[in-house]
């Protein structure tokens, strides 16, 4: 930051300064510089000997000019495994960005809900909610017949305008290609559960 | 003098001595004279062993035969960071024979860092009368069939054992089934703490239910990330006098029903003083938890992946706040909220949400512990990552708080300066040592010459536990702390150009302590055989993937060396990749 405030100051020759570099490689010497200043511990020789490269590499690396790509060294940072697991964001990017909303119909019921597919891991935790959502439970879903066990099945309207059975297709394939959900009951129903 | 110290009955005696529950002294009772060694080791309940090599378990049971509880700790520290391969030992088993054998009441078990089998579940689930905690803290090597075993046997008829504790702390556990829930019995409900916060499957939540709902006792329940946030006001409504929640994950669709719901059941729970979980968390659902917070003693917020406002937000109300942990997200601007608000602190944990990237991803600087330092008087333990500090911010730390006992440092980058003087932090660790003098333990990281470890071995007088990693110029500096520090018990160090001479010449030392670890040192395979040798209370392991030491030459630096005192002898379970050396000066492989 400082160097920076330097430069404004001055009359700028650093812009006219003829110079053998790339364009826009200003900071990538001061990255050098401040790299190899960072880098002040001595290398023991033997490890150089023996071929033991591991501590040799995460220096060589850091002393590059380039943008360094760093080589991850091994238990460092000093973080528990299952803290690394738990960084990972469970939700996936494309819901991050905005919400996948879809309209969510029940025969019989009086008003229309919505949700968000993007909070679901998958199926399961989907169906669960549709079941607390409005009271009911759907039955076992099977790839032949469909959903047993219950007078109701969940269906979606996908991108070709067709009602298409909630479960056959991935998770990931169903989020980008439901536009609305609808959970049939009765006679409709059955009639879509059963393997035509 | 004599008669007088045998006048007492031994009843008597007994009963005196079950005042003094500290380990090291009834050690110092059992020196007194050869009757008060022989009433201290029979009424001696509890045992603990720093390390599961150190001692067989018969000499255990020979010296102490009516132990209650044991505590045992298996792997070295490193583990936890992967540094020790898979397969290098801590196995329980035959502690657990022995003492399945010997020890029918046997009421506590706690393990650290150890490999328990599934069969050993089944062995401790049926062996001891009277059993009532199992701590399996970092452990591994078992699956959700085990703890069936547990659970169905917690109870019996026949004896009266009554499980009491389960708590699966951080282990690594194969998820089979969450099924095994439902082994506890219809007409068990003694339950008083269970964690199964590590678990990855989804227990049976109806079993879950009737469980916290049966067992009035209930004062710790930590849930794992597979427990939903729609179900957590049904459980808690069940247990109004729960004292520790860990929530399951903490995110659900924003629906008031559910949120009032979930308020109202927290403020139920006037005795709930520690929360933790908080997986997923979705900010609209943390004000459920505001009714509370102002009895809140403990905070963990590590896996919270929440930003600051929200975080100031909630801590804000926490004014009885001993202990916080929380991810970097809450930024320097959030801890001067927490000096502000917390002062009561203890203890604070900042973990990094992003360890591996190469810039910063948030304004968390060492100003944040500055603050604290400022802010909280009682501040006594401390665990940060950053990715700048400062000899200045150092020194300001350790005058405004020389009651630290526990100060540990991470600087993401190894080798990181002074960022604003270029230096590297010896002064400023020197500081610390030397303003705080009960320091027990030490994390040192940035840029560090072998002055600071003259600093530490002149001023660390009480340190006992010292993690230090790319630091250091030459054995001078592994010899200032080898010699200085006397109260040193646990020294492990990685990536740092300690060699042979430093450890030759402190080798009386090293029976002084538990333990010393040097992993991507430069201590050549002769320098441990010499030590293995001259040494016999000592085990010298040298753990090398690469294959037998002897096939190169000897001035080639080992990968690994753990270092530790023992009466045990050579251990017999040891792996390929572990060599010791024993005083007949063959090497011995295992």
């Amino acid at each position: 930051m400082e160097s920076k405030v330097a430069y404004d100051n001055d009359l700028n020759l650093k812009a006219t300064e003829l110079r053998l570099g790339l364009p826009g490689t200003d900071d990538r010497e001061e990255q050098t510089l401040f790299s190899a200043r960072n880098n002040k511990r001595p290398l023991p020789d033997t490890s150089k000997e023996c071929g033991s490269k591991k501590k040799s590499d995460a220096q060589h690396v850091d002393n590059e000019t380039a943008p360094p790509t760093k080589a991850q060294i091994v238990g460092w940072p000093p973080i528990r495994s299952y803290r690394k697991n738990n960084l990972q964001p469970k939700k996936s990017d494309q819901a991050e960005v905005a919400g996948i909303y879809v309209k969510v119909s029940m025969d019989g019921a009086p008003y229309l809900r919505k949700i968000d597919l993007g909070i679901y891991q998958g199926y399961p935790e989907l169906l669960k909610a549709l079941e607390s959502m409005f009271k009911f439970t759907i039955g076992e879903y099977s790839e032949r017949e469909g959903y047993k066990g219950s007078e109701y099945a969940p269906t979606y309207e996908d991108k070709d305008g067709d009602w298409m059975l909630v479960g056959d297709v991935p998770w990931d394939m169903f989020m980008s290609s439901c536009k609305r959900l609808r959970i049939m009951k009765g006679s409709e129903a059955r009639g879509l559960g059963c393997g035509v | 003098m004599q008669r007088m110290a045998c006048s007492f009955p031994d009843e008597v005696l007994e009963h005196v001595f079950s005042f003094v529950q500290c380990d090291n002294d009834r050690n110092a009772i059992s020196t007194v004279c050869k009757s008060w060694y022989k009433i201290e080791r029979w009424s001696r309940r509890r045992v603990f062993v720093g390390n599961c090599y150190a001692i067989s378990p018969d000499m255990v049971i020979r010296r102490f035969p009516d132990v209650r509880s044991i505590e045992l700790k298996g792997k070295p520290h490193f583990a936890d960071f992967n540094l020790v391969p898979d397969g290098w030992g801590g196995y329980v088993a035959p502690w657990i024979s022995a003492m399945a054998a010997a020890y029918p009441w046997l009421e506590e078990i706690r393990l650290k860092r150890m490999v328990i089998t599934d069969e050993n579940l089944e062995l401790i689930s049926k062996s001891f009368k009277n059993f009532k905690v199992l701590v399996l803290s970092s452990c591994e090597g078992f699956s959700t069939d085990g703890l069936a075993a547990i659970a169905a046997n917690c109870r019996s008829y026949l004896h009266c054992r009554n499980l009491r504790e389960l708590d699966l702390r951080e282990s690594e556990v194969e998820d089979l089934s969450g099924h095994w829930l439902k082994h506890f019995p219809d007409d068990y409900t003694s339950l008083v703490s269970l964690n199964i916060a590590c678990l990855g499957c989804e227990v049976s939540f109806s079993a879950l239910e009737r469980l916290v709902g049966r067992c009035p006792n209930l004062r710790t329940l930590r849930l794992n990330r597979a427990v939903p946030l729609d179900k957590l006001a049904n459980l808690l409504r069940r247990a109004p006098q729960l004292v520790e929640l860990g929530t399951g994950a903490y995110s659900s669709e924003l629906r008031p029903d559910v949120f009032s719901n979930l308020s109202g059941a927290f403020s139920g729970c006037k005795e709930l003083k520690s929360l933790s979980g908080f997986w997923d968390v979705v900010p609209g659902y943390l004000p459920a938890v505001y009714p509370i917070c102002c009895r809140l003693t403990t905070l963990n917020l590590s896996y919270a992946t929440i930003q600051s406002p929200d975080l100031i937000k909630l801590v804000g109300q926490c004014q009885n706040l001993q202990r916080l942990w929380v991810l970097d997200y809450i930024e320097d601007a959030g801890l001067d909220a927490v000096a502000a608000s917390c002062k009561d602190l203890r203890e604070l944990r900042v973990f990094p949400s992003d360890p591996y990237g190469p810039e910063p991803n948030v304004p968390l600087t060492e100003q944040g512990l500055v603050s604290i330092s400022e802010g909280c008087s009682k501040l006594q333990s401390v665990l940060y990552f950053c990715r700048q500090m400062s000899n200045a911010a150092l020194m300001t730390i350790a005058r405004n708080r020389p009651n630290m006992t526990r100060f540990r440092l991470c600087i993401i980058e190894p080798g990181t300066p002074d960022y604003l003087t270029l230096q590297p932090l010896d002064v400023g660790f020197g500081a610390i040592v030397e303003h705080c003098k009960d320091l027990q333990r030490l994390s040192l990281s940035g840029l560090l010459t072998d002055l600071v470890f003259e600093y530490i071995g002149t001023y660390a007088k009480k340190l006992e536990m010292l993690s230090v990693a790319f630091a250091g110029e030459s054995d001078l500096g592994l010899h200032h702390v080898l010699s200085g520090c006397e109260k040193l018990r646990k020294l492990e160090i990685r990536d740092c150009p300690f060699g042979d001479k430093a450890l030759l010449a402190n080798a009386a030392k090293l029976e002084t302590m538990r333990s010393l670890w040097m992993s991507s040192c430069s201590v050549t395979f002769g320098a441990c055989k010499l030590l293995g040798q001259k040494m016999p209370r000592l085990n010298v392991e040298v753990i090398d993937e690469r294959g037998t030491p002897d096939s190169r030459p000897e001035s080639c630096p080992i990968d690994k060396l753990y270092i530790y005192r023992t009466v045990a002898g050579s251990r017999f379970d040891m792996p390929g990749f572990v060599w010791t050396i024993d005083e007949d000066s063959a090497m011995r492989l295992s």
